[in-house]
């Protein structure tokens, strides 16, 4: 119950906001999941899948946001490495 | 898979391991709540990349672990029964209760079957109207959502052969357990991602105000708990002790604002008792009274 993936939003059935539908794929293996709780997702979304129900749509800004602090890392690493 | 494989570079992964251990000058006792956490942490071997100093205590967020022996032995009595069909999470089957557990009463001809959503034992009360369909309702904030919108929709159809066991259990009151306990030896917190990414972050304020201690919303994969530590570590090593966020990508500080108030219609908070931690006062979800037909108990 508690594994709770990533997945790709393929089609959505339905139009009332609880029973809304949405066909998520897994890298390769589709499963339906309601979109009760994620009244803005919309079908290219990823959400975030657990027992049945997306619970969280993913942003993809956010989602840049460590490699983007390792990347600035590396750049003072190789500043303080070239010296003054 | 995207937002999977990118999280589990292992170059990048050395890279905040590195940071870690260049900031870390003293030893710390850091506590992640959720199993799925302490599942990435062994299965990636995420302890040996970190400081000796830095010691990762694994917390109480396992459904299966603390879903008290009174909670299993009622479900295996109801599984038993002649009319019902007994339908689970698959985790919970193996679980032991004082005598058997349920794949045994299964094996024994009791009707029990393994749901991956609890709207399909709810479809199950549909098909078959001379059956009594039972839900064992566990879980941490996360499975909530679901089972409260099973018992939301079963109350819609106006089904009267459904009904749930419900033990659903919540993370906050147990930090305040762990933390207002004399031995106490926790210094830091790896919250649960996927628990705020329902219910927001804005309980934990309080908490890391009150008991002086770091904590910092924590996703799944490596990247994230490494991420997290070094967050922790931070915090740690500068005498902080805030409420942050590594997993942004799914967690907002409100969280998820229709579970919640799905989660308000079905539920009130009670007292719960957690196995190997015992009764920890407004811990638990039951249902509400409006909702209390739907109470196999």
């Amino acid at each position: 119950m508690c594994l709770a993936i990533p997945g790709k939003i393929e089609s959505i059935t339905g139009d009332d906001p609880l029973s809304r539908m949405g066909r998520i794929n897994f890298g390769g293996i589709l499963k339906e999941a309601s979109l009760a709780y994620v009244p803005e997702a919309r079908v290219g979304n990823y959400v975030i899948v657990h027992a049945g129900f997306a619970l969280s749509r993913v942003d993809e800004d956010e989602a840049q946001k460590v490699f983007e602090y390792l990347k600035q890392m590396e750049e003072l690493d190789d500043l303080k490495e070239a010296g003054p | 898979m995207k937002f999977l494989d990118e999280y589990r570079d292992a170059e990048l992964a050395q890279q905040l391991a590195r940071e870690i251990h260049r900031i870390t000058t003293r030893p710390w006792n850091i506590m992640e709540v959720c199993g799925g956490q302490t599942h990435a942490i062994v299965k990636f071997g995420i302890d040996e990349l970190l400081p000796k100093q830095i010691t990762l205590i694994h917390g109480p967020g396992c459904p299966v672990c603390v879903t008290p022996l009174e909670v299993i032995d009622k479900a295996l009595e109801i599984a038993a029964r002649p009319n019902v069909i007994f339908t689970s999470f698959g985790d919970m089957l193996r679980v032991p209760g004082s005598t058997t557990d349920l794949l045994s009463v299964k094996a024994g001809g009791g009707d029990v079957r393994i749901v991956y959503s609890p709207l399909d034992a709810v479809k199950l009360a549909e098909q078959n109207p001379s059956k009594e369909v039972v839900f064992l309702g566990v879980g941490f904030e996360t499975t909530a959502p679901a089972t409260g919108m099973a018992v939301f929709q079963a109350a819609q159809k106006g089904l009267k052969n459904f009904s749930m066991l419900i033990s659903h259990v919540l993370v906050p009151p147990a930090i305040e357990a762990l933390m207002s306990s004399p031995n106490c030896r926790v210094q830091a917190f790896l919250a649960a991602g996927h628990v705020c990414a329902v219910m927001g972050y804005e309980e934990y304020f309080p908490l890391a105000a009150k008991y002086h201690v770091p904590i910092v919303v924590t996703g799944f994969e490596p990247m994230d708990i490494l991420q997290g530590v070094l967050m922790t570590v931070q915090q740690l090593e500068s005498g902080r002790a805030e409420v942050e966020n590594q997993y942004s990508r799914a967690v907002r500080r409100e969280g998820n604002q229709p579970a919640q108030e799905l989660m308000r219609k079905v539920f009130k908070v009670v007292p719960r008792k957690w196995r190997g931690l015992g009764e920890i006062p407004q811990s638990g979800l039951g249902l509400t009274e409006a909702y209390s037909a739907f109470d196999a108990e």
